[in-house]
This record gives C-alpha cells, sequence and structure tokens, in this order.
C-alpha cells in the first residue's frame, strides 16, 4: 500500500481542464518534484490535495483510505495532514510573526498557548527567524516571510509539506535562505511535494521527479534521468529550454 | 424679511423652544444612529451570507442579493409609508419614531451589506486561502483574520452613510416623528417666519452634519496612514 | 391583525401609478441636467477660479451636502414669497432638486477636473485653445469616461429623490400613490407596488445609462 497516492485525477478551473487523468504515489519520507512548463497544472495538484480545487473525478488515497473532499470531516482530517506553503507567503497581515505560526494550533487545534509558543519558538530559530516573534509580516522581506511560512505550516506537525513555487516571487538573493531552510527539512525526512523552477535545487533535493504539461504527468522516475535523459519529446524539448538559459 | 425676523428673534429664542429644537435635534441624530447600528449588524449578515460559496446556501444566497438590490431601489419616503401602514394593519401599538427607525434599520441594511461586502472582497482572496488550509472555519476566518484587516475598508464609507441618512431622516417629519424638519414646520405654523423657523433648523442640520462629515474625513486618513 | 391583502382594488390603478413614474423620470432628468450645468462652472470656479470665488463655490457646496434636500425645498417654498419671490410647488421642487445637484455634481466634476492628466492640458496650452476650449474638447470627454458610474449612480439616487415632490403636492409617482390611497385605503397594497415600479423604474434608468456608457464613454460596467 502506497502511502499517498494520487490515482487518476481531473480538475477544472471554471470550464478549462486543469488538470486530467494525473495519477502519482508518494512514499514516506519522498521527496517528489514537479516541474514543467507554466499553466501545465503543477500547483493545480497541490491545490487540490488541500481541497482548495476540487477534483472532478479519480481519488486521492492517504494510506489506503480515500479523502472525501465533499465531506467536511474528511477534509479537515486531511488538512491535518497536508501543510501548503504559497508563492505569495500568505502570511496573516493583522498578526504578528509568532501569533502567525501559533494561530491554527491554538485556536483550531486547541492545543496549550504555552507549549506551542515554545514549539513556535524554536521553529521559528530554525529557520532563522528567532529575533523576529514581534514582527509583522509588512516589516519583513520576503525571504523571511516565506520562511515564517514554512514554519508556520510546520507548526500543525503535517505529514506531508506541499511547497508552490515558494522561491518564485523573491528576489534572487533571498532565494538561497528559504532554499536552505527547505534543505534542512528533506535531510530530516520529510515527505515533500515541491513544484519548483529552481533546477539545481530539485536535483539536488528529490527523490522523484514528475515532468508535467498540459494538465498531465507526462513522466515520472529518478531525477537525474528525467533531467538529463528524458524518454518524452516534451520533456527533451522543455529541458533543452530549461538547460539553454 | 430681515426686520420680520429681528422682531421674531426674541420670541422665537425662548427657553421651551430651545429646549424643543435640541431634542427634536437628539431625536434626528439618535434616528440615524440606531437605525445605522442595527443596519450594520443586519448588513453585515447578509454580506458575510452573499459571500458564501456552498450549494447549500443558494437559496439564502438570493435572497441576500433580492433584498439588497431591491431596497437600494426604494426611495425612503416609500419605505416609511410602507413600513407605517405594515405596523397599523398588523395592529401593533408602536410610536412613530419606532416606525421610522424601522424604516432607516431596514434601507441601511441593504447600502451598508454592500459596503461590508466591498469591504470583506477588498482583503485578498489569499488571505482566505491561507485560513481555509489551516481549517478555519468561516466564523474564525471572518473573526480573527478578515475583519481585522477589512475594517478600515468599511469603516468609512459606513460612517458616511450615517452622516448621509442623517439627512435624509429629514422625511421622517412626515409621518409625525418630531424630529428638526417637523420642528420648522410646528414652529412655522406657530406663525413665525418660514425663512426663520427653515433657515434656523437648516443651521442645525449644518451644525451636525458639517463636524462629522470632517471627522469622517479626517477619520479616513488616518486610517489609511496606520 | 384584520387587514387582508387585496390587490385587485389597485390593479386598475397601475397605467395611473406607470403615467407617475413618467413624471418623476422627467423631474429626476431636468434636475440632473439642470445640476450638470451649475456643477460644472462650480467646478471650473473651484479648479482655475481665484480664491473669492473659489470660497463662495465651496460654502455653496458645503451647505447643500450638509443639510436635508426636503427643508432646502421647504426653504424655496415657503421662505422665499416672504421676500417676494413666489413659486408654485413644482418650480420650487425643480429649482431645489436642481441646486442639491448642482452641489453633488460640483464635487463630482471637480474630481473629474483634479483627474485630467496635467500634461493633456500642456498639450491643449500649446495648441492654443482658450479655457473654454480646452473645457469643450479636452477636459469633458475625458471626465465624462472618468465620471460616468459615480454619475449615473447619482442620477438614481435623484431618481429615488423625487418621490419627496410629492410633499408639495406634484403628482409623481409617489403623489399618485398617495392619492389612490386616500381613494382605496389599500396602503400597503398601494405602497407595495409603489415601491416594485420604483425598482422597476430605476432598474430600466440603470440599463439605459449602461447602455449609453458602452456606447459613448466606452465605460464598462454591470447593472447591479
Amino acid at each position: 500500500m502506497k502511502y499517498l497516492s494520487i490515482d487518476q485525477c481531473d480538475a477544472f478551473y471554471g470550464d478549462q481542464k486543469v488538470l486530467e487523468c494525473v495519477s502519482l504515489d508518494v512514499d514516506k519520507g519522498d521527496v517528489v518534484s514537479l516541474i514543467g512548463p507554466s499553466g501545465s497544472g503543477k500547483s493545480t495538484l497541490l491545490r487540490v490535495l488541500v481541497g482548495l480545487n476540487q477534483p472532478t473525478s479519480g481519488r486521492i488515497l492517504l494510506e489506503g483510505e480515500a479523502i472525501d473532499y465533499k465531506n467536511r470531516r474528511s477534509l479537515k482530517k486531511a488538512r491535518e495532514r497536508f501543510a501548503i506553503v504559497f508563492q505569495q507567503y500568505n502570511l496573516f497581515q493583522n498578526m504578528t510573526v509568532l501569533k502567525n505560526v501559533t494561530v491554527a494550533p491554538v485556536k483550531i487545534q486547541g492545543r496549550p498557548k504555552k507549549e506551542v509558543e515554545a514549539e513556535a519558538v524554536l521553529l521559528l530559530e530554525k529557520v532563522g527567524l528567532g529575533e523576529k516573534l514581534k514582527s509583522y509580516p509588512d516589516e519583513l522581506s520576503g525571504g523571511q516571510q516565506q520562511r515564517v511560512a514554512i514554519a508556520r505550516s510546520l507548526a500543525l506537525k503535517p505529514e506531508i509539506l506541499l511547497l508552490d513555487e515558494v522561491t518564485s516571487a523573491l528576489d534572487p538573493e533571498l532565494v538561497t535562505e528559504v532554499l536552505d531552510t527547505i534543505r534542512l527539512l528533506a535531510k530530516e525526512g520529510r515527505t515533500m511535494i515541491i513544484v519548483s523552477h529552481e533546477m539545481g535545487f530539485v536535483l539536488e533535493v528529490s527523490s522523484k521527479i514528475a515532468f508535467m504539461d498540459a494538465g498531465r504527468i507526462i513522466e515520472v522516475g529518478e531525477p537525474r534521468k528525467i533531467l538529463e535523459q528524458p524518454d518524452t519529446d516534451r520533456a527533451r524539448e522543455f529541458m533543452g529550454k530549461i538547460l539553454r538559459h | 424679511m430681515w426686520e420680520r425676523i429681528a422682531e421674531e428673534l426674541p420670541r422665537f429664542f425662548t427657553y421651551y423652544n430651545v429646549i424643543f429644537f435640541l431634542k427634536a435635534m437628539f431625536t434626528t441624530f439618535l434616528l440615524s444612529l440606531v437605525g445605522c447600528l442595527l443596519g450594520s449588524v443586519m448588513g453585515g449578515v447578509l454580506a458575510v451570507i452573499k459571500i458564501t460559496k456552498s450549494n447549500l446556501l443558494r437559496p439564502l444566497r438570493i435572497a441576500a442579493v433580492v433584498y439588497v438590490e431591491f431596497f437600494r431601489r426604494i426611495p425612503f419616503l416609500v419605505t416609511l409609508l410602507l413600513i407605517f401602514f405594515v405596523f397599523q394593519a398588523l395592529g401593533l401599538e408602536v410610536s412613530v419614531f419606532t416606525v421610522a427607525v424601522v424604516s432607516v434599520w431596514i434601507i441601511a441594511t441593504a447600502f451598508i451589506a454592500e459596503i461590508v461586502r466591498s469591504g470583506l472582497e477588498a482583503v485578498p482572496k489569499t488571505q482566505w486561502e491561507a485560513a481555509e488550509v489551516l481549517n478555519f472555519n468561516l466564523r474564525q476566518t471572518l473573526k480573527m483574520v478578515i475583519l481585522p484587516q477589512a475594517w478600515k475598508v468599511i469603516l468609512p464609507p459606513a460612517f458616511s452613510f450615517f452622516v448621509l441618512f442623517i439627512k435624509d431622516t429629514a422625511l421622517a417629519s412626515q409621518i409625525g416623528v418630531v424630529e428638526l424638519t417637523y420642528s420648522a414646520k410646528v414652529l412655522n405654523n406657530k406663525g413665525f417666519s418660514a425663512a426663520l423657523a427653515f433657515g434656523f433648523v437648516l443651521l442645525l442640520y449644518y451644525t451636525i452634519s458639517y463636524p462629522l462629515t470632517k471627522f469622517g474625513t479626517w477619520m479616513e486618513k488616518k486610517i489609511e496612514i496606520s | 391583525m384584520n387587514y387582508t391583502i387585496h390587490f385587485s382594488q389597485v390593479v386598475e390603478y397601475i397605467p395611473y401609478l406607470i403615467g407617475g413614474a413618467w413624471i418623476s423620470l422627467q423631474v429626476a432628468f431636468l434636475a440632473f441636467c439642470g445640476g450638470m450645468v451649475i456643477g460644472l462652472f462650480g467646478a471650473m470656479a473651484k479648479t482655475f477660479g481665484g480664491r473669492m470665488t473659489r470660497m463662495v463655490v465651496d460654502a455653496y457646496v458645503s451647505f447643500i451636502t450638509n443639510t436635508p434636500q426636503l427643508v432646502q425645498i421647504y426653504f424655496l417654498y415657503f421662505a422665499l414669497p416672504e421676500v417676494g419671490i413666489l413659486m408654485n410647488s413644482y418650480q420650487a421642487v425643480l429649482l431645489g432638486m436642481t441646486l442639491n445637484a448642482g452641489g453633488y455634481l460640483t464635487e463630482i466634476q471637480r474630481a473629474g477636473f483634479l483627474s485630467v492628466r496635467q500634461s493633456e492640458l500642456e498639450a491643449a496650452e500649446t495648441l492654443g485653445m482658450n479655457l473654454m476650449q480646452k473645457v469643450r474638447y479636452v477636459i469633458l470627454p475625458h471626465i465624462m469616461k472618468v465620471l460616468f458610474p459615480s454619475l449615473s449612480n447619482l442620477y438614481i439616487l435623484m431618481t429615488l429623490g423625487t418621490s419627496m415632490a410629492a410633499i408639495f403636492g406634484l403628482e409623481e409617482l409617489t403623489g399618485r400613490a398617495l392619492n389612490i390611497n386616500a381613494e382605496t385605503f389599500r396602503s400597503i397594497e398601494v405602497f407595495s407596488l409603489t415601491a416594485l415600479l420604483y425598482i422597476v423604474v430605476t432598474v430600466v434608468a440603470s440599463l439605459l445609462l449602461l447602455a449609453v456608457g458602452r456606447v459613448f464613454f466606452r465605460v464598462k460596467g454591470k447593472v447591479f
């Protein structure tokens, strides 16, 4: 039995089909990267997993149990196990860094505030922001905000971390600090699904890469193989374009 | 005209008339204030209903849209008369002040619902999504994330609606509410010059409305800076 | 409660009410046009005028926008005769509504003036246009596009505002409703029907304005 299994999922955005018969397996401790041209459905796939887009057909199984996205309780349970970090960080603008990290565990999961805060401080120190507890998001750089967002999602102790182009909105000099944080998480053996355009980074951390185009997964495999000797023409063409940059 | 006014002035500003005007002024102010406060509560509820997505709430959503669109297209005077007669038909013995407050409430609900809705929509969709994936329910999302950000967008126009309605409540004089306009009519009927009676009441309206308008502009700037 | 709803008695009055709605629209239209002219001069005075002119316009706008329209019309109707200016109720209502609209439209059009780009004005200057020509060829076309939404909004509010003409005995929509009410005593039916007609009239007006905006001023927008 697979840990996470996406089974022939379709999804629509308005009238447009954005995911078509997508299947993907993820094992515990896997770091799976989704690559491909923009608009190929990579982000949509992550959004489907956390129920921000509804799959119209197909199933998503976690440890053999299908998630029913139409059922509140099932969706709630799924969202406790997945955590997503967005491209635009999406920190709550009206809360301090510490509050951003602690609000969900305390107010939603009802855990003791003291305990959560102690954990949050550790997490923020881990991402290098132990000094910024009392700052508001608009006082931080993009890279710092993104690291807070990562800490926020970790505070809920998710099993699978979904990273949606987390460095795309950042200035080049800020990318490294965020990638370092993710590297750290990969070393800890966290299960992650990453959407990224940083090919070097993807090659380094991934245990598996899926190439997507036009809403489909075209090719899945070993990182080096997909990046260097893909089987399909479309993947070859894409890699060619990327490498020429 | 000026000689007549000068001649009438001492009789016009007797103790009882001044008290009468002050009371009327208070009524005018209260009418808009209470109506708009009640309207804010109901308007807030309607705005939240309007932004829900669930299929289950669809009938409620349609009702909210119809309410908001209809009551923004009915003159306040017609609403006043309609509510007045509805209370009468129901056999409810309520004061005309209550009738007027209910009418303000009904209209204010529709306008404030739109103000609140656009305030809620001014908060980026990504903030809603972030709350959603952290398992916030609608109430928690509104209370902890959206309202703390949206109130800055909602408060200034809601306040100017309140100030605007202070003037519209002049129409409540038509069903017999003793507010400022009514008080001018009473004194005019007692034989005082219309220029004096209505002129003075215009001045009183101005002394309520002008500072409040200025305060509203000041508040809007203050909020913008913070 | 011993009131039963009978719409049957008021149905025959529907054409009479529709006639009233037509008058409401006309009153609103006349007052709006008058107000546009006042507002245009007001806005020009505030943008290009000297200190005194600006102060006079400011006082006018401030007075109009901080006092109720109803009391303004009362003043015109009851107080002006004391200085020998006699008006019938129709004239008083129309003058009152026009002056009132003028105040609001001064503010709206001034905002439009401010939004005209300085570079366009300078271009007009180099073309040797005088003030009237600048207004006619540069400023007006620009502000109509920018202001069309707030102008249509005001027009709808003014249409609703015409209902207070009934207080002065005008037989527009609300006035006619009062007449029917006095005749039939079917108050709830009459006034709910009237309310419905106001909704229909303003929705139709909104649709027409939308079409006008699309065709003449390239404004995108929605009715609701």
